[in-house]
C-alpha cells in the first residue's frame, strides 16, 4: 500500500491519537492523586478504564491484532463493576 | 479507507481529551461526572468504530459494537449509582447549592442508613 515517498495516515494517525490519549490518562492521574473526596478519585477510575480501554484499541490497530477489541470488551465489564462496587461500598460507609 | 480510521483515531483522542481536562479543571464532583462520562464514552466508541472500520472483518465489527453497545449501556448506570452515593454522603456542591430538588423527601436521606421498617409489618 505504502511506498516510498508516501506518508503512513494510519501511523501518524495512532501516534497523534495515541499521544492525547497518553496526555489524557497523565491528566486523569493528577485527578487521582488530588481527589479532595474519594467520589473524585473513583470518577477519575472511571474515566481511566475507558481510556485503557482506547489504548487497547489504539494497540491492536498498530500490531494489527483484532484480538485486542476483545481485550477491550473484557475493560469496559471490568471497569463498570469496579465503579459500581466502589460506589456501593462508599454509599454505605468508608472514609469519604 | 486508511485515511477514515486515521480521522476517528485522532477525533477519538481528542474527546478523551476534553474528559480529562473535565475532570481535572470542574469545580465539584458532580460536574467532573458529566464530564467523564459523556466525553469519556463518545471518545471511546469514536476510536471503536474507527478499529471496526479499519479491520473491516465481520468479527470485528460485531465485537466493537458490542463494545460500543455495553459502554453506552453502562455508564449512566455507573455515573447514576456514584452520584446517588455521593449525594446520601452529602458531599458539598459548588456554589450556594440553594436548589436541591431532592431534599425535600427527607427518607431519600434516611434510607442510606438501613432500610426502615414498613408499617403494619413485622
Amino acid at each position: 500500500m505504502s511506498f516510498e515517498g508516501e506518508i503512513n495516515v494510519l501511523g501518524v494517525g495512532l501516534a497523534v491519537g495515541g499521544g492525547l490519549y497518553l496526555i489524557s490518562i497523565a491528566i486523569a492521574m493528577v485527578r487521582i492523586v488530588r481527589g479532595p473526596s474519594s467520589f473524585d478519585r473513583v470518577v477519575a477510575f472511571d474515566l481511566l478504564s475507558g481510556l485503557t480501554l482506547g489504548i487497547m484499541v489504539l494497540l491492536g490497530l498498530g500490531f494489527g491484532q483484532p484480538v485486542l477489541l476483545d481485550a477491550a470488551l473484557a475493560i469496559a465489564v471490568a471497569g463498570f463493576l469496579g465503579t459500581v462496587a466502589f460506589a456501593r461500598y462508599l454509599e454505605r460507609g468508608g472514609s469519604r | 479507507m486508511n485515511w477514515v480510521a486515521a480521522f476517528f483515531v485522532i477525533a477519538g483522542g481528542f474527546f478523551s481529551l476534553v474528559a480529562a481536562i473535565g475532570v481535572l479543571r470542574m469545580p465539584d464532583l458532580y460536574t467532573r461526572m458529566h464530564a467523564a462520562t459523556k466525553a469519556g464514552a463518545f471518545g471511546a466508541a469514536l476510536v471503536l468504530v474507527g478499529a471496526a472500520l479499519h479491520f473491516g472483518s465481520l468479527r470485528t465489527v460485531v465485537v466493537a459494537a458490542a463494545t460500543i453497545v455495553f459502554f453506552y449501556l453502562t455508564a449512566p448506570v455507573a455515573a447514576q449509582v456514584l452520584a446517588r452515593a455521593a449525594y446520601r454522603r452529602q458531599l458539598p456542591t459548588w456554589g450556594d447549592g440553594r436548589i436541591d430538588e431532592i431534599r425535600e423527601p427527607r427518607d431519600f436521606v434516611e434510607e442510606s442508613r438501613g432500610p426502615k421498617p414498613e408499617p403494619g409489618e413485622e
